[in-house]
């Protein structure tokens, strides 16, 4: 069976229609979960677990805040390893190379998985094939839908929270652990069946708080959550790359050229050191003009802070930090709001965040001629990352501009058919690369304005021929032909089909 | 009339495939001082090879060769003449130096059967040198003068300093030789590339004395160079209005005439011309149009 964008999808699954389809569709929500008995606190993380009864055939979530850092997920496998639990399905909402969760998949502990991005031993073990069940791939939004909709049905959420109070209340913002804003958490938090709250800083009381009591079971108290340094760097740097400051430079001009460099704009860019390089340029450009945006989104850093700081921007729209100057600013600023994953992403959330963006700067592992993006696999079909936002900003955003280089490690980013599609190219408006600027063709708004640009504006298929010149024609890697999980796009649907490498 | 020159070291790859990118009028590449001795010989076959096969040329190429004094001068000429380079750039010049290099490139021009006749643009970075400008500035082959004050100052025993006071006189010797040449006039690379403010006041201060461009040793100062040695909008505004206006005094026969209260007269004109000379060779026209 082939979905709309021709791939294949094995029979018995929701295929992909359109990136729009949900429209047609009715929210669907559990009830949230209603408590009667109070916050269990817990000796140890052992005991919570026992306590639990974890067994074959559930599910066990986690957010990724701590990202490079997490001792929680790690210790949550060491346990299911110690006693021999076998058929987890595991839910976190990313997947770092840190977390020790490759063996557990060799052994059959771990035999299914839901994430929104996933890198390192884990990916390298099931694209060998070593997942019994299955590898479902979600976008940040998706996995909000899916966990509300009771599609991912949670039984244990074991979610790191950096500072929990006395009565079970949790914050990302103090403790030693501070990572900031929890939004991919919130999901997990008020669907799971369970949910164990795992810190290392317990106080009497939380003013103000993410995680509500209301929703929590249990709470431990450990030695360490995380080590600070893997949880959020200490900065995060704009490329120093001149190719790379070229794009963004050229991205920026392009921003301003769509007249989306307006009083009232909102942006949203990744932490990436191109993507830094535009919000950069977009600054100057605002200060420039003396511009006053309405908010930035998404995974935040020092350099939005600034923004935010010099009221370049009224709100910061925070679903994660990702340095030290956002964790703080997130702490201090009440202009700089917390979100949850459904409040950032969902598509059946009212007005979610991702639906108001002007602009959104996205990157791409690969990009072909009809626009589709794959931030999924590498061009050996190998998993490299996974959407997080990307297909769901690029849906809200008025307009999505990929930046990449025109190839990488000599390979061309553009391609007649991505090996991946993660974001459906009806979604993709705009590549800017260091050769030329391609516009997809469906947005002849955008191509007005651009008439009379004097940024070099081509099409698609002469930047790829472009790339071959430069680069040659490179040969399509087969995969097998066995499937080993899907990329479920926004609305459940699966948008394309995971392969086993050769 | 070229307004930046983007130094890009020769035994780069990467920084070679990208060279057309960054918007510089034209892109030197280097096979002296950014260049490890023991890397000359490489750097020389991968420009050679990547001039000889690269797709996506820069669309005016220069070569900054070694030294006529060094082991790798005639071996950098011999390898790296063709219809595909413009210039060469050649260090440490002196009139000797230059003459040597013409002579060397007659012989190459006519053995290689080159449709095309290479120019040299001498770097202007010894005492002795700043003295021959002029001399240096009249021979037929020179296309230009590029000035260098990181050598001179050394040479000096000389600090260079924000202002750059103790550059004002070869900066403007240099200028005044290339302006009377007919020539271009480049002026030495701002070393911070991290300063674009620093840059953007340096770039002010050349054209002010004279310079029609200058040499950026970074892909980011590009940019602002091309900037600064552009017409600004008001000027191109100012220049169309008076040429506009020169048409109709024609009709009417007059040598001289007002606009706005200011007599207009043939500098004045000439001026206009240039500016809108330049605005059309760097497609600036346009834009003005449209705002």
């Amino acid at each position: 069976m082939k979905n709309n964008l021709g791939r294949n999808i094995p029979e018995g699954k929701r295929v992909f229609i359109s990136s729009k389809e949900y429209l047609h569709h009715e929210r669907h929500l559990i009830p949230s979960k209603i408590k009667s008995e109070k916050v269990r606190f817990f000796a140890s993380l052992e005991e919570a677990f026992l306590d639990c009864k974890i067994q074959s055939g559930m599910t066990l979530s986690f957010h990724h805040h701590l990202r490079s850092g997490d001792f929680v997920i790690n210790q949550i496998c060491n346990l299911l390893e110690q006693y021999k639990i076998q058929g987890i399905s595991l839910a976190p909402s990313s997947i770092f190379p840190e977390y020790n969760i490759a063996s557990l998949i060799n052994s059959g502990s771990i035999n299914n998985i839901h994430t929104s991005y996933l890198n390192g031993p884990a990916s390298e073990a099931i694209a060998k094939g070593l997942l019994k069940g299955n590898l479902i791939m979600q976008t940040h939004g998706g996995r909000a839908r899916a966990i509300e909709s009771g599609e991912l049905k949670i039984d244990v959420a074991f979610l790191a929270c950096p500072t929990v109070d006395h009565m079970g209340n949790g914050s990302g913002a103090y403790g030693k652990s501070a990572c900031g804003a929890l939004g991919y958490g919130m999901s997990d938090l008020m669907y799971a069946k369970k949910v164990i709250l795992v810190t290392d800083n317990l106080v009497d009381k939380l003013d103000s708080y993410q995680f509500d009591h209301g929703y929590v079971d249990g709470v431990v108290k450990v030695d360490s959550i995380g080590d600070p340094s893997g949880i959020v760097s200490g900065t995060t740097r704009i490329t120093k790359d001149p190719v790379g400051l070229k794009i963004a430079s050229d991205s920026a001009k392009l921003i301003e050229e769509l007249g989306l460099l307006k009083n009232g704009m909102s942006m949203q860019t990744g932490a990436g050191g191109i993507s830094l390089a535009v919000a950069d340029a977009v600054k100057k450009a605002m200060i420039r003009k003396n511009i006053k945006g309405d908010f930035a989104s998404g995974g935040i850093t020092g350099y939005h802070v600034d923004m935010l700081k010099h009221n370049l921007f009224a709100k910061l729209y925070d679903v994660q930090c990702f340095d030290l100057l956002a964790v703080e600013s997130f702490r201090n600023n009440k202009n700089h709001v917390g979100i949850s994953a459904s409040r950032y992403a969902n598509p059946y959330e009212k007005d979610p965040i991702v639906d108001k963006l002007d602009v959104v700067i996205l990157g791409a592992t690969e990009i072909d001629t009809s626009f589709n993006v794959n931030v999924t696999t590498d061009s050996f079909g190998k998993i490299i990352g996974g959407s997080g936002g990307h297909a769901d900003t690029a849906n809200g955003a008025f307009v999505t501009i990929i930046t990449s280089a025109l190839s990488k490690a000599r390979i061309p980013i553009i391609k007649n058919a991505v090996t991946t599609i993660t974001t459906p190219g009806e979604d993709i408006d705009v590549l800017v690369t260091e050769r030329g600027i391609a516009i997809n063709p469906k947005r002849t708004d955008l191509l007005d304005l651009l008439v009379n640009s004097k940024l070099t504006i081509l099409k698609i298929d002469q930047l790829l021929e472009l790339s071959h010149k430069i680069c040659g024609v490179p040969k399509t890697p087969e995969n097998t032909d066995k499937v080993i999980g899907y990329v479920e796009y926004r609305d459940g649907s699966i948008i394309d089909s995971l392969y086993q490498s050769r | 009339m070229f307004r930046s020159l983007l130094f890009v070291p020769g035994n780069n790859p990467s920084m070679l495939q990208n060279a057309d990118v960054f918007g510089a009028d034209s892109v030197i590449f280097d096979l002296e001082d950014s260049v490890h001795v023991f890397e000359k010989d490489n750097a020389r076959n991968l420009v050679r090879n990547y001039l000889d096969r690269y797709p996506a040329l820069p669309t005016r190429i220069l070569i900054r060769i070694n030294a006529s004094d060094s082991p790798f001068f005639e071996a950098d000429i011999l390898a790296i003449v063709s219809d595909r380079i413009d210039s060469i750039v050649l260090p440490k010049a002196d009139i000797h130096a230059v003459k040597l290099l013409s002579e060397k490139l007659r012989e190459l021009e006519k053995s290689k059967k080159l449709k095309k006749k290479i120019s040299i643009i001498p770097i202007i970075e010894k005492a002795t040198s700043v003295l021959e400008a002029q001399e240096i500035s009249a021979f037929e082959r020179v296309g230009g003068l590029l000035f260098g004050a990181e050598d001179y100052c050394s040479e000096m025993g000389i600090k260079r300093t924000d202002s750059g006071l103790e550059l004002i006189y070869p900066r403007s010797h240099i200028a005044i030789c290339c302006k009377a040449a007919n020539i271009d006039a480049f002026d030495t690379p701002f070393v911070d590339v991290t300063d674009e403010e620093g840059l953007e006041r340096d770039c002010i201060t050349a054209f002010n004395l004279g310079f029609n461009g200058k040499a950026a040793i970074h892909p980011r100062q590009v940019q602002i160079i091309n900037q600064q040695f552009s017409p600004s909008k008001e000027q191109i505004v100012w220049a169309l209005k008076v040429l506009e206006a020169k048409k109709e005094a024609d009709i009417k026969g007059l040598g001289v005439f007002s606009l706005d209260g200011k007599m207009i007269d043939k500098p004045i004109i000439e001026r206009a011309l240039k500016i809108r000379a330049m605005a059309e060779r760097f497609i600036l026209l346009e834009k003005t149009d449209e705002e």
